[in-house]
Parts: structure tokens; C-alpha cells; sequence
């Protein structure tokens, strides 16, 4: 196990050092000169270079780099061009919004699709069964945007339950703030828990069919008996791996939602950046959320291989 | 054929597809309004005989809105899909023709690495470097496709490549790159046609999520998301204006669903007796 794991630690660092060069790469080409977007026009060519050697633009690109990339290990991600505060700082406030909403969402779909999952499957091939995946096709296919705007349409303005958006901060208490994330959380929520409800059905029936459930029926276990002690389990092993996949999903997949309830998180960040051309915000951002998703996949192969032995083998 | 009808979710999605590609089509040669002059005196009408699906803000008629915009996504995805299967089919079937060699093992970890970029990531990426744009948004929607698709070329190639027919004709003296081209592709095209389909409905998910944050087409094009995004404010005064090109996407991802569920279960018979 500890083999195993290090070898993983080490396609992990490569990874992460590959990630990086390549969001630098990509940013890099960009034409225009920061400095000269700061100070506008009628800029001195003395002060342009001297915020340019404050900004670290003046050395060649794999000193820029280095520098971008030792930063980021002791979570100094530079100065952002527009706001003129730490971009670390900017994140970090963002961050308190969007991570609480991509768990809220993971638990939402969790909630939801456990039990339609384990239901659907317990009774296959009947009405339930067919609703439920009729439901989960739908959900597959409805933009999660659209869904949130018809939220919005129903809940904030029609019955006046939830405000149609903004954020009123978690220093006025857990309850307010919770409840404007509850909106975006279900339109995050809703795709990823009807993909999760059919890869737990799927993987349930898989694992019904095996001969130890009939072993365990034999020997006198009730077909909820054998599920619930037996197949269960074993059925759980795809439906994570399909939930650290999901992670991802659910953080790019804030960055839409964030936008359509006006949340002031890290997607909300990423647009003005685009829009003010403040590109290190972008590059930090982005490099944050590849962190995050290469991070919570490495997660979730440790789980992986700590529950099934037989696969710290196969590498 | 005859199977493919009798399957209950092919037919649905097959008409589904049909009347969303044929919008598309009808739209490059005519629609029942010009979407590109503006109407104020007829704006935000409800939908009447006139205005099947009604106007929106400008006046502007939403059922030629949406054959236009159908074409947009159609377009949009149909190129990432092929951009995807272009470069991922022959990495795939390269790796797999030399497993665990260095080539093999360089394709696979950047594969890994670009999977861990989700699509609307590399689309803000590329946004910020070159603009919004249509374009931007296939190339983003693209390289995402890229490693699904090598992997599964990858994955179905390497148990095609221990078969008897693969040996003989390796023993016959063809080389790799013939065997790929003459005994492996042709085997893994049913797999591909089926994931093609899945890419296709999530490429068109991908340009409307773009679009509506306005990464996408840009005006005067009309598209599917970025009129979900005019609508926004306005919903309360104009549901009809959010309504009918949410349910367009909706009902079109859904038949490219349906239809790709289709084509697995006829095409591969295996996978049938898993699912149902």
C-alpha cells in the first residue's frame, strides 16, 4: 500500500507541475502589457518598468514562470492588475462561497440519489423503476441554468419563498446564508444526482447478479436481507469513483450557476477578470480548480485501492 | 431496422433528432423571419398564429430565433465531436498498437491531464486569451472531447489486438498501422458511433452553458443559451421568452440521449442485458 501510494504521489506532483506550465503557456500568449493596461495611457516609460519589475514581467519566461509557480506553493498567487489587492485575498473571500454551494450540491445529490438509486434497482422493471429513470433522463438532459432561471421564476418571484440572488454573507448566520445557497445548490444538484441515481442502480443490479448474493439467498437471507448486507457494499465502489469525478463537474459547473443567482464566488471572479483582461486572477482561478479536481481524483484512487486490494496491483 | 423501431426509447429520440436537425437544415435557406431586424412595435408579443412561439424584447420572432439557433449548437457540437474523433481515434488506436511503449504511456498521462480540466475551464482559458467567440467555443468543447475518445479507442483496441484475426495478420506480415486501419477501426466504430452521440447532446449542453455566460456565439448570432441570458431579466414580465429555448435544449439533448441509448443496446447486445 505504501509503494502504491507514493507512486501515485509522484504522478500527482507531475501532474500538478504539468497543469501549471500549461495554464502559463496558455496565458502567456496573450498580447498587451499589464503595466501599461495599470497605468493607462499616459504612463512614464520609468514608472511602466519599474511596476513591471514590481509585477515580476521583466525576466524571461521560465524565470516568470519559476516565480508564478514558487508563488503558488506558499500561496502567494501575485497581485491582481484590477483590484490591486493580493490575488490569494480576492480567492480566499470568493472561496467561502463557492466551496460551501459545490458541497452543499454533492450532498443534495448524495441525499437524493442513495435512495432513488437502491429503490429503482429493488424494484426492477416496475413503475417505480421506469419513473425513476424516466425522471433521471430528464435531468440528465435539462440545462442546469435554465432549470435555475425557472427556479428563480417559481420559488423567488412567484411564491417568494428564496430571493431570486445575491448573498447576504455568512457573518449575518448559517441559516440566511444557507438558505441563499439552497436554490443554486439543487439546480447544481439535479444533473449530477440523476447520473449518480443510475450508476447506483446499474451497479446494484450488477452486483445482484453475482453468485455470492445468490449464496447468501440460499442460505436464507431475504433478498433485502442479502442487498443490504451484502450487495450494497460492493455496489458503492463505481458510485464513488462516479462522485470524485463528479467534483469537478459540480466546481466548473458553479462558475455558470453563480452567474444566474448573482453569488459573488469564484465564477462570478473568473468573468470580471475575463472582461477587465486581469488574466493572473484568471491563471490563479483556473489553476485552483485543476488543483482541486486532480487532487479529489488522487483522493478518491486511495479510497479505491484501500477498499479493493486488487487494484494497488495493477499498476 | 426493424429493431431499432422496436426499441422504445430509439423512436422518440430518432424524431426528436430529426425535427431539431432539420429546424437546423430548413434554417440555412429559410426562416419565417429575419432575426437580424429589430421589431419594437411588435416586441414581447405572447405566442399567437402570427408568432407561433411569440417575440422577445426586440420584437424579434423566437421561432426563427430557434431554427437559427439550432444550427448554432447543431454546428457547434457536431464540429467538437468531430475534432474530438479526429484526434483522439488515431492517439487511441496508436497507444493500443504499442501498449506500454513510451508513445503509449506520454498519450495516455496528457489525457489524463487535459481530463482534469473540465470543458468550461479550458473554455475560460481560451476566452481569456483570444476573445468570445463560436470558434473559441468548438475549440474548447474539442479538446475536451479529445481524450474521451482516445480512451475508449485505447480500451476497445488493446482486446481487439489479442484476437486470432489480429495474430493472423500480424502473421500475414501486415504492420501496425494496417492492422489499426484495416481490423481495428472498423470494430470499434459501433462503440464510437454510440459515444459520438452522447458527446454530441453534451456538446450542445457545453455551447449553451458558453453562450449564456456569454462565452459563446456572439450577437447578432442567435443561440440557444445567449437567448436564455436575454430573458433572464425579463422573466417575470415574459416567461415565454426563458420557456421555449430551454425546452428546445432540453428536448434536443434528450433525444440525442435517447438515441445514443438506443444504438447501445442494439449495437452492443451485451450492454442490454446489464441495463435492463
Amino acid at each position: 500500500m505504501v509503494q502504491y501510494v507514493l507512486k501515485r504521489l509522484v504522478s500527482l506532483c507531475l501532474s500538478l507541475v504539468a497543469a501549471s506550465v500549461l495554464i502559463f503557456l496558455t496565458l502567456e500568449v496573450v498580447p498587451g502589457d499589464p503595466a501599461a493596461y495599470m497605468l493607462g495611457i499616459n504612463a512614464q516609460e520609468d514608472t511602466l518598468n519599474a511596476l513591471r519589475e514590481q509585477l515580476g514581467l521583466n525576466g524571461t519566461i521560465l524565470e516568470r514562470y519559476l516565480s508564478w509557480a514558487g508563488g503558488l506553493l506558499v500561496g502567494d498567487f501575485g497581485t491582481s492588475y484590477t483590484y490591486r489587492t493580493p490575488v490569494a485575498e480576492l480567492i480566499g473571500e470568493r472561496l467561502w462561497v463557492s466551496l460551501p454551494l459545490a458541497l452543499y450540491a454533492l450532498i443534495l445529490s448524495t441525499l437524493i440519489a442513495f435512495p432513488a438509486g437502491i429503490w429503482a434497482a429493488s424494484k426492477r422493471g416496475s413503475l417505480v423503476d421506469t419513473g425513476v429513470m424516466g425522471v433521471t433522463q430528464l435531468g440528465v438532459a435539462i440545462p442546469n441554468f435554465w432549470f435555475a432561471m425557472l427556479m428563480v421564476l417559481v420559488f423567488a418571484i412567484n411564491l417568494r419563498w428564496f430571493s431570486a440572488g445575491g448573498f447576504p454573507g455568512w457573518e449575518v448566520g448559517l441559516l440566511p446564508g444557507m438558505k441563499a445557497l439552497t436554490l443554486p445548490a439543487i439546480a447544481l444538484a439535479l444533473p449530477q444526482a440523476s447520473i449518480l441515481t443510475r450508476v447506483m442502480r446499474s451497479s446494484l443490479l450488477d452486483t445482484l447478479g453475482e453468485d455470492y448474493i445468490r449464496s447468501a439467498r440460499a442460505k436464507g437471507l431475504t433478498r433485502g436481507q442479502a442487498m443490504w448486507r451484502h450487495a450494497l457494499r460492493n455496489a458503492l465502489i463505481p458510485v464513488l469513483t462516479i462522485m470524485g469525478l463528479q467534483f469537478s463537474f459540480l466546481l466548473a459547473g458553479a462558475i455558470i450557476i453563480e452567474n444566474v443567482f448573482y453569488l459573488p464566488g469564484l465564477g462570478r471572479l473568473v468573468f470580471q477578470a475575463i472582461s477587465s483582461r486581469d488574466l493572473i486572477v484568471v491563471e490563479s482561478v483556473v489553476m485552483l480548480l485543476v488543483f482541486a479536481v486532480i487532487v479529489v481524483n488522487f483522493a478518491v484512487d486511495l479510497a479505491y485501492a484501500w477498499v479493493d486490494p486488487r487494484l494497488r496491483r495493477r499498476r | 431496422m426493424k429493431s431499432l423501431l422496436h426499441n422504445r426509447s430509439t423512436l422518440p429520440g430518432a424524431v426528436l433528432t430529426l425535427v431539431f436537425t432539420g429546424a437546423a437544415l430548413i434554417s440555412l435557406f429559410w426562416v419565417p423571419y429575419d432575426t437580424t431586424v429589430l421589431n419594437i412595435a411588435d416586441r414581447m408579443k405572447l405566442p399567437s398564429l402570427v408568432h407561433p412561439f411569440g417575440t422577445d424584447q426586440f420584437g424579434r420572432d423566437i421561432l426563427s430565433m430557434l431554427m437559427v439557433g439550432a444550427r448554432t449548437s447543431i454546428a457547434v457540437a457536431l464540429v467538437a465531436v468531430g475534432i474530438g474523433m479526429l484526434a483522439g481515434v488515431p492517439l487511441g488506436l496508436a497507444a493500443a498498437a504499442r501498449k506500454g511503449s513510451l508513445p503509449d504511456e506520454i498519450i495516455m498521462r496528457t489525457n489524463d491531464l487535459v481530463f482534469a480540466f473540465p470543458s468550461l475551464l479550458i473554455a475560460v482559458m481560451i476566452t481569456a486569451v483570444f476573445g468570445a467567440s463560436a470558434l473559441n467555443a468548438i475549440i474548447a468543447i474539442g479538446i475536451f472531447n479529445i481524450p474521451v475518445f482516445a480512451r475508449l479507442t485505447r480500451g476497445a483496441a488493446l482486446t481487439l489486438w489479442s484476437r486470432e484475426y489480429v495474430m493472423a495478420a500480424r502473421v500475414a506480415g501486415k504492420g501496425a498501422a494496417r492492422i489499426s486501419l484495416e481490423h481495428i477501426l472498423p470494430n470499434v466504430t459501433n462503440l464510437l458511433i454510440v459515444q459520438g452521440t452522447i458527446q454530441f447532446s453534451l456538446g450542445i449542453l457545453a455551447e449553451a452553458g458558453l453562450s449564456y455566460v456569454g462565452l459563446g456565439a456572439q450577437p447578432p448570432t442567435a443561440s440557444w443559451g445567449r437567448m436564455l441570458a436575454d430573458s433572464q431579466t425579463m422573466i417575470s414580465l415574459a416567461p415565454h421568452l426563458a420557456i421555449f429555448p430551454g425546452m428546445a435544449i432540453l428536448l434536443t439533448v434528450l433525444g440525442l440521449n435517447l438515441l445514443g441509448d438506443g444504438l447501445r443496446d442494439l449495437l452492443d447486445p451485451k450492454l442490454r442485458r446489464a441495463r435492463t
